[in-house]
């Protein structure tokens, strides 16, 4: 879509600590300019990504729920490529995970864990594997799919290069066997690469999900409180991967994504690569605007997304669907008595027991919740999507999370 | 505009959805009912349900608690228990038993989900106990006959030349309670539950196989115990029964293997020819317990 009027870019937008900005109210820029340095380890650079001048800095509330700051630019429609965009050197290790920061770039599955930390391996011998996340398994979401097909070339060239950095002998990409398309482009053209595979996989919800993919791949299981990096994984998200190889080509920063638009409220559903930090509302002006009045707009998918208070927020590096639903879809049932069927439990990828966790949460028993093991609820959702009796169970285990998180001991 | 929690979708399946497929299941025992014991037998089931429905409604009602007779629930209680009763027993013992199961055994402990033990099981030992004769008088209304022994009842007597034919005790045409004759009947309700995922075969499977095993392991004919009795009622419609059965699958089986190992200590050594309901309701018991030693091994989570 073409620029809009004006664009609102939050510091943070990763898992980590929110950028500097480094602009004042004023200042011209131009697209891929940094407008917010890193300010830890586990951060990155936030870039203009339109050009024109900076209007406000402003705090505002991220999905998240939590406050930041965020610097408005009005666009002069323009789109002028900064100065500072050339391709960068990368001819070593320790190169190749500066690019990484510089880029900006997140995980683009939804994580928004900065990639460069991902990928700042003490021995890059330790990987064995470099899973491919091509399984984007949320319902209406196609942004992956899309970039599978339109952009294998890049996806495999990313591959290749952290092969070359990290020395990662089995490449997999994972992709769910609904996607045909995007298996036979991988299929043909990774056939004559050494240990890079495909690996249909069922199309079952959460197949994505981090831990879900490194077990039904390897049969490796990621202990509590380990990263995937401890069984010798590393899982990137293929339109990640096709960015880090389209990077190193231009230099561009990561300023755009590519999401999906859709929902019973949305006049026409699409993909769209639209500049970070637009207001949503421009997106869906972009395709055709509301069809029925909206009575709630997620980021993310229906399993996962995050309910959004209006249509103003700006989109985030890590987006990538947004839906609008209409009155029907917006309303949840009501919720009655558990009725232990046990549907919750027999559902969840993790193996928990979503009604037992729920009973102990009432009860205010940490001590039950960590032996219910808690902790390793990935919220994907499953539990209350097949409750009968229509509980708030993922609602209940990110209480308890936050009420286990606040028993710890501080960290020394 | 909404805010809630995500996930933003749900299954259609809701308890109200769930009890109905329930009730469903329960049809073709009924219609076999009324082909053996006569039209009789529906008074009986209508009294049960009506009672049942009733007490939850008013109980709820007095209480001030959310009213739930909507989700069905207290339906399958009186069905369940009307099953569960000779075909002549006399209609007010049915229902003093439905105010037994709904009130004393179901909304004393807090309603759907709460009771720990079986409404329609508890109300049947309840009334058993209670008024032992017309309980155990076992009668074929339709063919006038004045009164017969169920096979069990038989077996435990040692009159084994009386005993009816396999195929009689497959189709039903035997002596019994109202809903438990027919193993054809309860075997289409079972195949129902199934396709429709409402339960899982883990249950009825293991409870009636151990059954069958002990018992052919001291010299019964398997085939006769698994088609006498509640058996395939109680393993089928009542020991799968949500709240009262653990909620791990490997809990489930150990439950259904204690079912079977008490039903078949009763039939075999005990002083009543059978022993199902007690069964269930002894394991009913213990069924939390065994859910929690039995919690699902977590992804991840053999750590520490």
């Amino acid at each position: 879509m073409p620029a809009p009027a004006k664009v609102t870019i939050p510091m943070g937008m990763h898992i980590g600590a929110p950028c500097t900005p480094v602009v004042k109210v004023g200042d011209l820029v131009k697209v891929g300019q940094v407008i917010g340095e890193a300010s830890g380890f586990v951060s990155v650079p936030v870039h203009a990504s339109v050009s024109g001048k900076v209007t406000a800095l402003t705090e505002i509330q991220v999905s998240n729920g939590s406050f930041s700051k965020a610097v408005v630019i009005e666009s002069d429609g323009e789109q002028a490529v900064s100065e500072t965009v050339v391709p960068p050197v990368v001819e070593t290790y320790e190169q190749f995970t500066a690019a990484l920061r510089a880029s900006g770039l997140v995980g683009l599955g939804g994580a928004g864990f900065p990639t460069a930390v991902k990928f700042s391996v003490k021995d890059p011998s330790q990987v064995e594997y470099l899973l491919i996340n091509g399984a984007e398994c949320e319902p209406y979401i196609t942004s992956d799919t899309r970039t599978m097909v339109d952009d294998a070339d890049h996806i495999i060239k990313g591959a290749m290069l952290i092969r070359k950095f990290l020395g990662v002998k089995n490449i997999a990409i994972v992709i769910e066997d609904n996607k045909p398309e995007a298996i036979s482009i991988f299929r043909e053209k990774t056939a004559q690469i050494e240990g890079f595979t495909v690996e249909a996989m069922p199309a079952i919800y959460p197949q994505g999900g981090e831990k879900v993919l490194i077990h039904n791949v390897t049969g490796r299981d990621v202990p509590e409180g380990k990263l995937p990096l401890d069984v010798g994984c590393i899982v990137i998200n293929c339109t990640s991967l096709a960015f880090i190889s389209k990077y190193i080509e231009t230099g561009m920063p990561l300023v755009e994504k590519c999401i999906t638009v859709d929902g019973s409220a949305v006049a026409n559903p699409q993909n769209v690569i639209a500049p970070i930090g637009t207001a949503l509302s421009d997106i869906f002006e972009f395709c055709g605007g509301y069809k029925a009045e909206p009575k709630k707009i997620l980021l993310g998918g229906p399993m996962m997304g995050i309910a959004v208070p209006d249509d103003s927020v700006p989109l985030l590096k890590n987006n990538n669907a947004i839906l609008a639903f209409a009155e029907k879809e917006a309303s949840l049932p009501e919720t009655t008595a558990c009725i232990k069927c046990g549907r919750c439990a027999a559902a969840c990828p993790a193996g928990l027991m979503p009604m037992q966790i729920e009973r102990a949460y009432k009860l205010k028993n940490v001590e039950e919740l960590n032996r219910l093991k808690v902790m390793l609820c990935m919220e994907c959702g499953c539990c209350s999507f097949v409750c009968p009796a229509k509980r708030e169970l993922v609602l209940v285990n990110k209480l308890a999370k936050g009420m286990v998180r606040a028993a710890m001991p501080p960290k020394k | 505009m909404i805010v809630t929690c995500s996930p933003h979708i749900r299954h259609s399946d809701t308890t109200q959805s769930i009890m109905r497929d329930v009730l469903i299941a329960l049809v073709p025992a009924l219609a076999a009912s009324v082909w053996v014991f006569g039209a009789g037998v529906l008074a009986r089931v209508a009294v049960c349900v009506i009672f049942a429905v009733g007490a939850e409604y008013l109980f709820e009602k007095a209480c001030g608690r959310p009213i739930t007779i909507n989700d069905y629930s207290a339906a399958v209680t009186g069905v369940l228990l009307s099953y569960n009763l000779p075909p002549e027993l006399p209609l007010w013992m049915g229902a003093f038993g439905s105010i037994v199961a709904i009130v004393a055994v179901k909304q004393l402990f807090g309603g759907i989900g709460y009771n720990f033990a079986n409404p329609a099981i508890t109300a049947r030992i309840v009334l058993l106990i209670s008024f032992a004769g017309p309980m155990t008088t076992w009668t074929f209304p339709k063919a006038d006959v004045v009164a017969t022994a169920t096979p069990l009842a038989l077996i435990s007597a040692g009159q084994f030349d009386q005993l009816p034919s396999l195929t009689s005790m497959f189709l039903g045409n035997i002596g019994g309670c109202i809903g438990e004759t027919s193993s054809l009947a309860l075997l289409i309700g079972f195949a129902y539950l199934l396709y429709r995922k409402v339960i899982t075969w883990h249950i009825p499977v293991f409870f009636v196989g151990t059954v069958a095993i002990l018992t052919a392991l001291v010299g019964y004919d398997p085939l006769y115990q698994v088609l006498s009795g509640g058996l395939l009622l109680g393993a089928i419609f009542m020991a799968t029964d949500y709240s009262t059965s653990p909620l791990t699958v490997k809990g489930q089986i150990i439950y259904a293997i204690g079912c079977g190992f008490i039903t078949f200590m009763i039939r075999v050594f005990g002083n009543y020819p059978e022993g199902v309901s007690f069964s269930i309701l002894l394991m009913n018991i213990i069924a939390p317990h065994i859910t929690n030693l039995t919690l699902n091994k977590p992804l991840g989570g053999a750590s520490k």
